[in-house]
């Protein structure tokens, strides 16, 4: 059944790039810095940063590319399996602080805390964190959704009220009395499951896994929406009441739809913060999940493959254009937005269609003459 | 004119016969009273034609059924004593009640096929329809309807490619292959050429017996060449039923239709 899901061509394109990407940047990696061909230690963890974003610009695309849900608050889901996975790097830290607790994260004993809150119990087992970095996104996406789309909210007002969802969790998280580092958030990690967050070797670990992480991700998409629910998907994308009248539930299929992309994009967030070293509330900034959705338009809605090339091209530019120009990020990422939108409405994976229609045009109709 | 639609129906009753039974339903929007204690009985295997003219309330009435639009009073019953009242669109279709809507509705960018597919009878779960497979049987079916509806040839193109006539050919073949009781066809023929008109006439004709098909048209011709007992909405009531010829004649039809 997997192997039915790509032909013999995408098998062929997704293995040597998975290939590249999770054995030769690792082995390059390796190089020692004097080789033309070594790639420095700090692309490794930006990189994995883009397979990350590469993962939530998946989930987007699986409702918004598919179903025609568009969520702007899918980065709310991907903060949160961050703080999961945070929350298990701040208990790691043990006696290391600065204020050397055992059990307290430092900014819970400058808030004069005498225990450790309930909802923090059981976050310094690995296992533990990484089901609350998916179940928590996951749960979250199933009872928002399940009032949303039972009540039948689409359009634009789904997508205000999943702006105003990260936003609320924007404010809350702000709070020192929530107990996830207010604004600071957390951050000064040392290891993971015993290893140094900062060693290149854990990095390049990292890195691997995410990849790996990015490619199964990008499986079980495309397994969604090959499959019969994923044409149930697209109908309603086009004719929500029609697939009423067919006996289909769409509540149901559009709920399926929401929770597993929250779960992909906590997913890609708990993936995240190791590498970064700090989860804080910005990351539930609506302008965040707003960008996700570019990313998505830039590379093409409703094709798996241009969600991931969207989310590495804009990221590429983003992290070249604020180190060289920081002032033209914003009216850049705008002025992208408006020319996807009026000019390249299925991405750059739908340019690059038209181009091979082009061409084949051309090539039936030269022997033609 | 209420009496009248009320002494018409008052001496009916459910019997096992009866598949679809509407009593005393009232849609009101904003006071405007699209449907008037509107009363009326479709038995099994019955071929119906319903006709009015603009806002009599023949679309509401299909809203009623289905479950677009819940009834301010009223009874509306389906095969037997469910309430077709207390449930959702989703549910009511799984009933076996189809409808085939005014404006053509296909799901434009998905492939003939692909239409075909998703309105095949059997699984409507949604984990189901994860690892949903075709079977050969459901190949069989498919190919058949595409023979039926005349799309053989196109069943790989997109949906959104096909004509006006042929996407309601479409819509009629996944009512068809939804396998369902009763078909609810709103304005089958609008924007068909007549030679198409024939074709549906008589694909129409064929189904009559193995399923209950209501059919709401504004072409006369249509409904005459259709045979079928018709009846006659007008302000949100039943203002005749009988045969084409028996309503054509009603002085009050006459009025309605050729102005007071």
């Amino acid at each position: 059944m997997i192997v039915d899901l790509l032909d013999r061509r995408g098998w062929g394109a997704f293995l040597g790039l998975g290939a590249v990407l999770a054995i030769g940047v690792p082995l390059l990696n390796l190089l020692p810095a004097s080789s033309p061909f070594a790639i420095p230690d700090y692309l490794v963890p930006l990189l994995g940063k883009y397979a990350c974003y590469a993962i939530l610009a998946l989930s987007l695309d699986l409702i918004w590319g598919y179903a025609g849900i568009l969520s702007l608050g899918q980065g709310a889901f991907f903060a949160l399996g961050g703080y999961a996975m945070g929350m298990y790097l701040m208990r790691q830290i043990g006696t290391r602080g600065v204020y050397g607790n055992a059990v307290l994260p430092d900014f819970m004993v400058f808030l004069n805390w005498k225990a450790l809150p309930w909802y923090w119990y059981g976050f310094d087992h690995f296992a533990f964190a990484a089901a609350m970095a998916l179940l928590v996104p996951g749960l979250l996406a199933f009872v928002f959704g399940w009032f949303a789309f039972r009540s039948r909210v689409t359009g634009v007002y789904l997508s205000i009220i999943t702006q105003a969802l990260t936003y609320a969790l924007l404010l809350a998280f702000f709070r020192n009395d929530m107990g996830f580092g207010g604004n600071n958030g957390l951050t000064d990690y040392k290891d993971i499951l015993g290893f140094d967050v900062h060693a290149p070797a854990t990095r390049r670990g990292l890195y691997v896994i995410t990849v790996i992480a990015l490619g199964l991700s990008f499986l079980l998409c495309r397994f969604i929406v090959r499959s019969r629910l994923g044409r149930v998907l697209l109908a309603l994308r086009d004719a929500e009441s029609r697939v009423r009248f067919l006996g289909y539930s769409v509540t149901n299929a559009k709920l399926f739809a929401f929770t597993v992309a929250a779960v992909l994009a906590g997913l890609a967030g708990a993936l995240y913060v190791p590498q970064v070293g700090i989860i804080n509330p910005s990351e539930f900034s609506p302008a965040n999940s707003i960008e996700v959705a570019i990313w998505v338009a830039v590379g093409g809605r409703g094709t798996l493959v241009g969600a991931i090339l969207g989310a590495g091209i804009v990221n590429w530019v983003k992290t070249w254009l604020t180190g060289a120009a920081p002032e033209v990020w914003l009216f850049f990422l705008g002025a992208l937005f408006i020319i996807v939108t009026l000019a390249l409405p299925s991405g750059v994976v739908g340019l690059a269609r038209q181009w091979q229609a082009r061409r084949r045009r051309r090539a039936v109709a030269v022997p033609a003459e | 004119m209420n009496d009248v639609a009320m002494t018409d129906t008052s001496s009916r009753q459910i019997t096992a016969d009866t598949l679809l039974y509407l009593d005393g339903v009232t849609v009101s929007f904003d006071g405007f009273k699209a449907l008037n204690e509107l009363s009326l009985i479709v038995t099994r295997g019955e071929l119906r034609t319903i006709i009015g003219p603009n806002g009599a309330g023949k679309t509401t009435m299909m809203d009623v059924i289905t479950g677009k639009t819940r009834p301010d009073t009223g009874t509306v019953l389906f095969d037997g004593n469910i309430d077709l009242t207390k449930l959702d669109e989703t549910a009511i279709a799984n009933l076996g009640i189809g409808r085939k809507f005014q404006k053509p509705t296909v799901f434009e960018n998905l492939t003939v096929l692909q239409n075909l597919e998703l309105a095949l009878k059997g699984e409507r779960g949604t984990w189901r329809t994860l690892t949903a497979k075709l079977s050969g049987e459901g190949r069989d079916r498919l190919d058949a309807t595409l023979k039926t509806i005349g799309l053989a040839e196109r069943q790989k193109e997109i949906a959104g490619a096909l004509s006006h006539g042929q996407k309601q050919w479409l819509e009629i073949g996944m009512l068809l292959i939804q396998d369902q009781k009763i078909l609810l066809l709103d304005e089958p023929v609008a924007g068909m050429t007549d030679h198409e008109t024939q074709a549906t006439a008589e694909l129409i004709l064929s189904l009559a017996g193995s399923r209950t098909v209501v059919v709401v048209e504004h072409d006369m011709e249509f409904v005459r060449s259709l045979g079928a007992r018709v009846t006659v909405l007008h302000e949100g009531s039943v203002l005749a039923e009988g045969s084409i010829d028996h309503v054509q004649n009603d002085s009050r039809v006459i009025e309605v239709y050729l102005g007071r």
